[in-house]
């Protein structure tokens, strides 16, 4: 906050002669205001930074802070609501998606999004992910694909890859055993209700630039009451995956891309728009 | 004018919430209570805008209501025993949480699948916690049809007193039987914006975050240290009982809901006998009624508590009376309904030899 103090009360001019040149018309980036001051949990390299602030970017850039309500769910973005400035509740484990309905139910004009991980949507939460696409519910949701329970330190997760080492599958994931992986978001494709389902990343700046592009477009249909938008964004571990970031990054790209491909699944019929 | 009407209970509970205001029930059916979403079904978004959804399953149903509950508004849910154990955790969420909401047990005879038919068996899990972690809910105990109609606005009223969960316990007979209700008229559906609700964070104030998490210990303490004082409060400020014939009793039975009811007219066959009985009813089973039962406990020679189960507010009983005198038990489970003259029968039973 003080640095913000300072660029906001010098001139160019004068902060240039003190050989200062943080000022407001050198100012190229700025932390967005849906963003909290707090310092994130996360770990080094994690993209649920990033996630969150392309969230927090789109809620900013569409001027709709004061109407929006968020729902974190259980797993490493439990916290989330220390980091969104906004109005949020924390869900117990799976249920985000229950809990952003009944919100969305009783406010309708408001904007509600839930942010939720693998194992929270996809595994226990599956049958309220389901059962809130499949009613069209006026919602988005976020969905957090790394492949591995994090916030319990690196359990098999159900979008875990066949051979994918993991605390519960050590010599891989034997999908003979321990079963597929399952793309729920070509699932939800499948689903009347569900307007727009879209898979991107943020791995890469192109990517993370398509993310945003993706939560925008969903704030927007959800405006215009369209029905549900879910947009799945693959994400890293370094922690789980023990890889410094860059090579997670890698990883993902090598690993996880060519079995979730990236790109539009449900795009809206354009007559319809 | 007042307006009566022939209502089944379930439905008159369901007519009351309409009338109350309510903002929305999240529901899933289940057997002995489907009449509640069914009614509600009927005309209640019609007549009053309140939103009615039919969840995918109670799990789902008792988050919507944490989701909901939280903007501030007037949201309830409705189950039975299978369907309430379901959303025992989200419960747990809510009281923390300090969210209020109107649930509604009509129980069931359990365990497991159990019966439908009607039963007491869930007075623990309703008063107790049930889900998991140290917390209460506010549990009020119908024995009338009317009853279930004035503990839905009472429900409403505490829940927003205390923002705390209020569980209307009723059983599978109170919800289907009918019997003569007044209902009292429609109420306007108001919206207060709460300062702890989350309805947007306005540029006015800062965020509102519901959460039932703290990782560090000692603030998870003090979150716990607020809720007893507040439950401490509750049953200073709260407590509901009924007492039938207790003035002159030798004896005294101790009954909620249903069985309060056929407990009186045991006390009316015992006095017809000469045997002074009288019937104490708790209204509020959570805060439960002790320093009455205690005062009660210093007149008579002995009590039966008699419950649709094998023995739970008994120890709640046993607790206020403190050995100070002999307190049985009479129970029936499974869906089985105790009547009066084996209540009597009971009664001469155990205190063979004493009474006169």
């Amino acid at each position: 906050m003080n640095d913000k103090k300072t660029i906001d009360e010098g001139t160019q001019a004068e902060a240039m002669e003190q050989g200062n040149i943080c000022t407001r018309e050198n100012l190229i980036y700025e932390k967005p205001d849906t963003l909290t001051e707090n310092v994130m949990h996360y770990c080094p390299g994690c993209g649920h930074g990033v996630a969150h602030k392309i969230i927090a970017e789109v809620i900013d850039e569409l001027g709709i802070q004061e109407e929006t309500i968020g729902v974190a769910p259980v797993g490493c973005s439990v916290f989330a609501y220390n980091y969104l400035n906004i109005d949020m509740t924390e869900a117990a484990h799976g249920r985000a998606s229950a809990v952003a309905t009944g919100i969305k139910r009783v406010l309708p004009e408001k904007y509600v999004f839930s942010y939720q991980g693998d194992g929270d949507l996809a595994a226990i939460g599956t049958g309220e992910t389901i059962h809130t696409c499949n009613r069209g519910e006026n919602i988005l949701i976020v969905f957090i694909n790394n492949g591995i329970y994090g916030m319990t330190g690196g359990q098999m997760a159900p979008t875990t890859l066949p051979g994918m080492k993991s605390t519960t599958s050590p010599f891989g994931r034997e999908v003979a055993t321990m079963g597929n992986p399952l793309k729920i978001t070509e699932l939800i494709a499948q689903l009347p209700g569900a307007y727009y389902v879209t898979r991107t990343a943020v791995n890469t700046p192109v990517n993370i630039r398509k993310a945003k592009k993706a939560i925008t477009n969903s704030f927007k249909y959800q405006k215009e009451k369209k029905g549900l938008c879910f947009v799945e964004i693959v994400s890293n571990c370094p922690s789980n995956w023990k890889m410094t970031p860059v090579q997670a990054n890698k990883w993902l790209e090598e690993n996880m891309l060519p079995f979730y491909p990236l790109g539009d699944i449900k795009v809206p019929n354009e007559k319809e728009k | 004018m007042k307006e009566l009407k022939l209502m089944k209970g379930n439905e008159a509970l369901a007519e009351a919430a309409i009338r109350c205001g309510c903002d929305a029930y999240f529901g899933y059916p289940i057997t002995p209570q489907s009449e509640v979403l069914e009614y509600l079904s009927q005309d209640a978004t019609k007549r009053t805008g309140m939103v009615i959804l039919q969840a995918e399953s109670e799990v789902a149903a008792i988050n919507m209501i944490y989701g909901a509950a939280g903007t501030g508004k007037k949201v309830m849910t409705s189950s039975s025993s299978p369907g309430i154990s379901l959303m025992q955790e989200g419960i747990s969420y809510i009281a923390c949480a300090e969210l209020p909401c109107l649930l509604v047990n009509v129980v069931r005879g359990g365990p497991g699948l159990g019966t439908i038919q009607p039963s007491q068996g869930d007075y623990f899990q309703a008063v107790k916690g049930g889900g998991h972690g140290d917390y209460r809910m506010i549990v009020l105990a119908p024995s009338t049809v009317q009853e279930m109609v004035d503990f839905v606005k009472l429900g409403f009223e505490l829940a927003f007193k205390w923002k705390n969960p209020v569980m209307i316990l009723t059983d599978g007979a109170l919800g289907q039987m009918m019997e003569k209700v007044e209902l009292f008229p429609q109420m306007e559906r108001t919206f207060e914006l709460l300062p702890w609700a989350t309805t947007g964070k306005l540029k006015t104030r800062e965020r509102n975050f519901i959460t039932s998490l703290n990782l560090q210990a000692d603030k998870m303490e003090e979150i716990n240290l607020h809720l007893q004082a507040k439950y401490s409060k509750i049953e200073k400020e709260e407590t509901l009982f009924e007492e039938y014939m207790c003035e002159d009793a030798d004896y005294l039975l101790t009954a909620y809901g249903l069985v309060a009811r056929i407990c009186q007219k045991t006390a009316q066959l015992a006095r017809a006998k000469g045997i002074k009985v009288g019937v104490f009813r708790p209204r509020t089973v959570f805060p439960f009624p002790t320093g009455r039962i205690a005062e009660l406990a210093g007149k008579v020679k002995g009590i039966l508590d008699v419950e649709m189960n094998a023995g739970q507010m008994v120890e709640d009983v046993r607790l206020a009376v403190n050995g100070k005198v002999p307190v049985e038990f009479h129970g029936r489970m499974g869906g089985v309904i105790p009547t009066p003259e084996e209540i009597l029968h009971k009664l001469e039973e155990k205190f063979a030899g004493e009474l006169v």
